[in-house]
């Protein structure tokens, strides 16, 4: 072993140093960007000061975006959860043939552009849209209902972009147990319900905790739903990051913003790895 | 009677999440055949003539020709680096593995809206221009750690005896490589390539960061169009973006199974 200790980094060192390169010092860089000055004409003044910070959080303006962005992810969990665990459990237990063609089905819209199918929900839910389209032509209404720039339609967006990542997450989690266990609790006498209760459901928690985790920090970043979906009051984080940095080329106060994000993130992240191990998730993202 | 009726309603659950997550995308590829001059209901026949029209729009053919161009170059660095550093964690103990495999994996947890602001201030740091060669190294560092992932998964069946087996029978080290390691690495190299070719090729938000005007891709390009409204044009680009992306995993499917069938 120790005679072909210097291989792996060989092999390895292409993927570390790109990442090392295009990553990690790059994002060094937005830290440090965060604490520079802006002066009146737009240049940037190397200095070490919170007041971007101070900035963000001087009045209610900017903290309310990012109370938004944890709020609507929040939402996105919740609703994916709620819809995810049970075509999840579908898989799981389904002794169709068909199966394997239903998985790959789920997959496939991770694979369909994310920006046709974030505007195709204009199709469905603008005003001539199909719903509304419907809902005239049959007179159950006069004028169409106004469906899209809420965070209605923001949620709907992030639901179907996301809805997959959870899915897989729990069926990944419920395909690695043990059938046997289920059967003896049968055979001791539980209903089925008794037995997805006291079995299924608890065993199956860590693929839902991954699911979830999932889904929240990918919303939280998320900039295309709420842009094209959203409306001027649906704005999230990565909306701000995104204009203050293309749209005002205020980078110092961009780079904060990204950095507080960052942040939340990397708490989400680093307590839940703590106490439940973050490799579940990589785990059912190798798909198959 | 109570489990069957139960069973049914978990399959009803089923069926209208599918619906709910393919609704959208189907009708996209219906609005595109409306010859109506709003990409919206009522359907008013059936027409291609917006395909047509596609094909005549020379900024979205030359937005294809680099989306595709920067998916291929992306595809090949990738996979590359991806293939050499998976060989690392599937064949090699050393120490800090798993630190830095989780390392090489963590930029899936970083939001691109992140990514893009990072690379590019750093490039204005280099006082470097934005340029095609911004998109390419971005796009390896998007998709890197997903070709990581699936090829690791697929690069169990490559075992070192194979190897020592054909060196032992008097092969040199590249005839080694060329005849036994290469084949068996072939399917992992295609899925990881096409798996990187539709992450680079349908990327936008990291994108909107690094393009130009001069070099739009395709996704970057139909958000420009999305701003002013939905038009029948964008449906009928939605459908051949549909059908591309559709293919691409398929045969990325197909060929992972056939290689995890072989082994």
């Amino acid at each position: 072993m120790t005679k072909e200790g210097w291989k792996p980094w060989a092999l390895l060192s292409p993927a570390l140093t790109a990442v090392f390169l295009l990553l990690v010092i790059p994002v060094c860089f937005v830290v440090v960007y965060s604490f520079w000055l802006r002066s009146p004409t737009g240049a940037e003044i190397v200095a070490f000061q919170f007041g971007n910070y101070a900035k963000f959080f001087a009045d209610s303006f900017y903290p309310a975006i990012l109370l938004r962005t944890i709020r609507v992810s929040l939402e996105t969990v919740a609703i994916c959860l709620v819809m995810g665990y049970i075509p999840a459990y579908f898989f799981y237990r389904s002794t169709t043939r068909f199966k394997a063609l239903l998985l790959l089905l789920i997959m496939l819209p991770f694979w369909i552009s994310f920006i046709i199918r974030t505007m195709s929900w204009i199709n469905i839910l603008g005003d001539t849209g199909l719903i509304n389209h419907y809902l005239v032509k049959s007179g159950i209404l006069s004028q169409p209902l106004s469906m899209l720039y809420n965070e209605g339609s923001v949620l709907m967006g992030l639901i179907q972009y996301l809805l997959p990542f959870m899915i897989l997450n729990i069926y990944v989690s419920l395909e690695g147990i043990d059938k046997s266990l289920l059967e003896a609790a049968r055979s001791m006498g539980c209903t089925e319900w008794q037995a997805f209760k006291e079995v299924t459901l608890p065993l199956s928690l860590p693929g839902v905790s991954a699911g979830c985790l999932l889904v929240f920090v990918l919303t939280a970043g998320t900039y295309l739903p709420p842009m094209i979906l959203g409306g001027p009051r649906n704005e999230m984080i990565a909306n701000l990051i995104f204009k203050r940095v293309i749209g005002t080329l205020d980078w110092p106060f961009g780079s904060a913003i990204s950095v507080i994000l960052l942040g939340l993130l990397l708490i989400i992240v680093w307590t839940y790895n703590r106490y439940l191990g973050i490799n579940q998730i990589f785990k059912s993202l190798q798909g198959e | 009677m109570r489990k069957v009726s139960g069973w049914s309603l978990i399959r009803l659950y089923t069926i209208m999440i599918y619906i709910f997550m393919f609704a959208p995308i189907a009708v996209v590829v219906v609005l595109s055949f409306n010859p109506e001059q709003f990409g919206s209901f009522p359907m008013k026949g059936f027409s291609l003539k917006w395909f047509f029209k596609l094909a005549q729009n020379q900024t979205i053919l030359i937005a294809f020709k680099n989306s595709i161009i920067l998916g291929f170059l992306t595809a090949v660095v990738s996979t590359a680096f991806g293939i050499l550093a998976s060989l690392a964690f599937v064949r090699y103990n050393f120490p800090g593995k798993n630190t830095l495999n989780t390392l090489l994996l963590a930029p899936i947890m970083i939001p691109e809206v992140i990514l893009g602001v990072a690379l590019l201030l750093f490039i204005r740091w280099l006082q470097q221009p934005k340029s095609f060669a911004l998109l390419v190294i971005g796009h390896v560092v998007l998709t890197l750690p997903y070709v990581l992932l699936i090829v690791q998964a697929r690069l169990g069946g490559i075992k070192k005896e194979y190897e020592e087996a054909a060196q032992s029978l008097g092969a040199n080290p590249f005839q080694t490589f060329k005849e036994v390691t290469l084949p068996l690495l072939t399917p992992a190299i295609m899925a990881g390539m096409l798996f990187s070719f539709t992450i680079s090729f349908d990327d936008i938000t990291a994108t909107l960061f690094w393009a130009t005007a001069q070099n739009q891709t395709v996704p970057v390009k139909i958000f420009g169009m999305l701003r002013n409204s939905i038009s029948p044009e964008i449906n009928a680009l939605g459908t051949v973006m549909i059908i591309l992306t559709i293919a691409t995993p398929l045969l990325a499917g197909y060929l992972s199974r056939k290689f995890s069938k072989g082994t």
